[in-house]
């Protein structure tokens, strides 16, 4: 017999994962039941706030266990609670949408459950192995709901797509995964860096290898040009509160494990910093020309994820204490207005035929003059106005690319800026300038998305005022991780 | 001559069979069967090596589930007989074909070369395993210590993958929207194709 109880199972490592999980199986189990099936999103919201407890109680204590696979420093409690947020917010502005196109079923919100408890273990993982399984968590649950709205030929379109791409970059990491395997011969991080200077001639060809195949599959998956053909296709086909859990939440986690490897594990690696550069002038120009042409709004906020993206590499590039809390901050302001700009389009969309063109905006102003703002603000935010949360993002990230001397990749980046203002300004030059020869049907107002509203604004608005509580947050959650 | 040797004998020559029978057979169920044929033999000589582990997983996984499925498609799509698959393929493909299996022919020279002239390679994946390595001991301690979290999240993948199939193939209820709505992008090739309607 083996004695198998020298295991140690840490529960409180990993309790956050687990309550998302429990949750997850209760909506399975009482989801097609008469009486409590109507209480999914109910348990789905209960879970995330458990979640959020026990992400809470692990900041400041960090700790790590399952034979060093699993971390909980504060670097992935925060992105955790990026994740949480999202999953919330998607929850909240689904539901009116999902029953309004026949769409409620319970299993959207279980997926859901699943998709955010794969980011966490991604964000959280120092392993390369259970960095792919949280990868694999995330990215399955996303692919059905691509395509969840299975009568309508662009979601399934959308669903494909995502599917194909999405595995295709899988086997790109795992390929890399395997080459560093082979190279290091372990798939632990803090291993894999503590023996790169001891790599023979050898496994330094497999090494890089692995590297770049790593970084293409965690490219497709944030979106970065030249792996990006996917990205407005499957944003445009999916239902929108998808579009908006997919424009926040993966990408954030992407980030989060493209940080933790390349800014903390690997940055002695010389080769990265040039192939960061190029990728995020690249990943920002692509975007935001390409956004210019776009007639559809889904379309253009794919786009303009794009360049979102770009701009986050800029931080990347710049790396150390400054470039990784600036991709933080990004992320976090990121998350909040691109949340709040597809609550409103997923207000007008639900009450029209679901077309989301730029057309559908005219006239907008006259009866729609509160939302008409509203929309106005977010658009400020995407485009970097002060004093919107944009803005303040988008200096860090500048102030962090400057301290570190990329001063070409800063200029760069504030003329990518500048090119993104017209087609963000073009949203709102259309809704209040141009007149509608239709009627406008009345919008779809829950409390729910109010709700999402107010909390957007409020932080697209609160942190664009005063940043320093949320920069501070970040600041010290990296010093403990750098 | 020792039983061993005369079971190696047997299997082996029984892979090499099936696996040539494979490919001869015009019949895809024939084909199927004899390929399992070839992984039931395979795994006999994993056992022989004292691969417990990877010869169980040959047979469950392989012969009783892959095949399986193999079987399931090939009656799902009623191929009884294949047709003549040499009649479409252009210089190009045949090329292909010819190129990928020597690829796969020099990479498994490679590989035999390196674990029987240990030298001639660099340590590291070929380098001699331990005594006990592959049997079912020794994965299943793995499996319950140091890669317990990697495994109880494999059963949470497998898990969503299953929930992900049945939301994207149940047979659609009367409560489903009935209507397919078009694609509502700008692309020419929709126009064109509206345009033809």
């Amino acid at each position: 017999m083996i004695d198998i109880s020298t295991a140690v199972i840490d529960f409180g490592l990993i309790a956050p994962e687990i309550s998302l999980v429990a949750a997850a199986f209760i909506i399975l189990i009482i989801g097609y039941t008469k009486r409590l099936g109507k209480f999914c999103a109910l348990t789905a919201l209960l879970g995330i706030f458990v979640s959020f407890y026990y992400t809470l109680i692990q900041y400041g204590n960090p700790g790590s266990g399952f034979s060093g696979m699993v971390t909980s420093d504060d670097f992935g409690v925060v992105f955790r609670m990026i994740f949480l947020v999202t999953a919330l917010l998607t929850i909240l502005i689904a539901q009116n949408y999902l029953s309004l196109k026949r769409l409620n079923k319970p299993e959207f919100y279980a997926l859901i459950c699943f998709s955010t408890m794969g980011m966490m273990v991604m964000a959280n993982s120092t392993d390369l192995v259970v960095m792919f399984l949280g990868l694999e968590i995330m990215s399955v649950p996303l692919y059905v709901m691509a395509g969840f709205a299975r009568r309508n030929l662009a979601s399934n379109e959308s669903g494909i797509k995502y599917f194909i791409m999405g595995a295709f970059a899988s086997a790109f990491l795992l390929m890399g995964i395997a080459f560093i395997f082979g190279a290091s011969g372990t798939t632990d991080l803090k291993r894999i860096i503590a023996d790169l200077s001891y790599l023979s001639e050898f496994s330094h060809f497999y090494f890089y290898s692995g590297i770049a195949m790593i970084l293409i599959g965690f490219g497709f998956k944030v979106g970065v040009v030249p792996f990006h053909s996917w990205v407005p296709d499957v944003y445009q086909g999916a239902p929108t509160p998808i579009t908006a859990f997919f424009s926040v939440g993966p990408k954030a986690a992407g980030f989060a494990v493209l940080l933790r490897v390349f800014s903390f594990g690997f940055a002695e690696v010389e080769i990265l910093e040039p192939t960061f550069w190029v990728l995020a002038v690249v990943t920002m120009t692509v975007g935001n020309v390409l956004a210019l042409r776009q007639n559809n709004i889904k379309r253009m906020l794919a786009y303009s994820s794009i360049a979102h993206a770009g701009y986050i590499l800029i931080a990347l590039t710049a790396g150390g204490i400054e470039g990784v809390s600036s991709a933080v901050f990004y992320l976090i302001a990121y998350a909040l207005f691109n949340f709040g700009a597809f609550t409103v389009i997923i207000m007008m969309e639900s009450r029209s035929g679901g077309t989301t063109e730029f057309s559908e905006l005219k006239g907008l102003l006259k009866v729609h003059p509160y939302l008409t703002s509203i929309l106005a603000l977010f658009m400020f935010a995407l485009a970097g106005f002060p004093p919107t949360v944009g803005f303040i993002g988008k200096f860090y990230i500048f102030s962090a690319a400057l301290k570190n001397g990329f001063i070409w990749l800063t200029l760069i980046g504030v003329m990518n800026s500048f090119i993104s203002v017209y087609y963000y300004l073009r949203v709102i030059k259309v809704s209040c300038f141009e007149d509608s020869d239709s009627e406008f049907a009345p919008m779809s107002m829950t409390p729910a998305l109010m709700f999402v509203l107010f909390i957007t604004i409020l932080g697209t608005l609160g942190l664009g005022i005063f940043p320093d509580q949320i920069l501070e947050f970040s600041k010290t959650a990296l010093f403990a991780f750098l | 001559m020792t039983l061993d040797l005369v079971i190696f004998i047997i299997s082996a020559l029984t892979a090499i069979f099936g696996a040539l029978m494979m490919i001869f057979q015009r019949n895809p169920v024939a084909s199927v069967m004899y390929m399992i044929l070839s992984l039931v033999s395979q795994a006999v000589l994993y056992m022989q090596l004292g691969a417990l582990f990877i010869g169980a997983v040959l047979i469950i996984v392989y012969a009783g589930a892959i095949l399986v499925l193999f079987l399931f498609v090939i009656m799902m799509l009623n191929l009884r007989q294949t047709e003549d698959m040499d009649s479409d393929s252009t210089p190009i493909s045949k090329l292909a074909k010819f190129l990928v299996s020597g690829l796969l022919f020099l990479e498994m020279l490679f590989v035999v070369r390196g674990s029987y002239f240990q030298s001639s390679v660099e340590t590291g994946l070929l380098s001699p395993q331990i005594d006990d390595f592959g049997s079912v001991e020794s994965v299943a301690e793995l499996l319950f210590t140091t890669y317990l979290y990697p495994f109880e999240l494999t059963s949470i993948l497998l898990l969503t993958a299953i929930v992900g199939a049945v939301v994207i193939a149940r047979k659609p209820s009367n409560e489903d929207p009935v209507e397919i709505l078009p694609f509502d992008s700008d692309d020419d090739e929709f126009k064109s194709a509206k345009a033809a309607e």
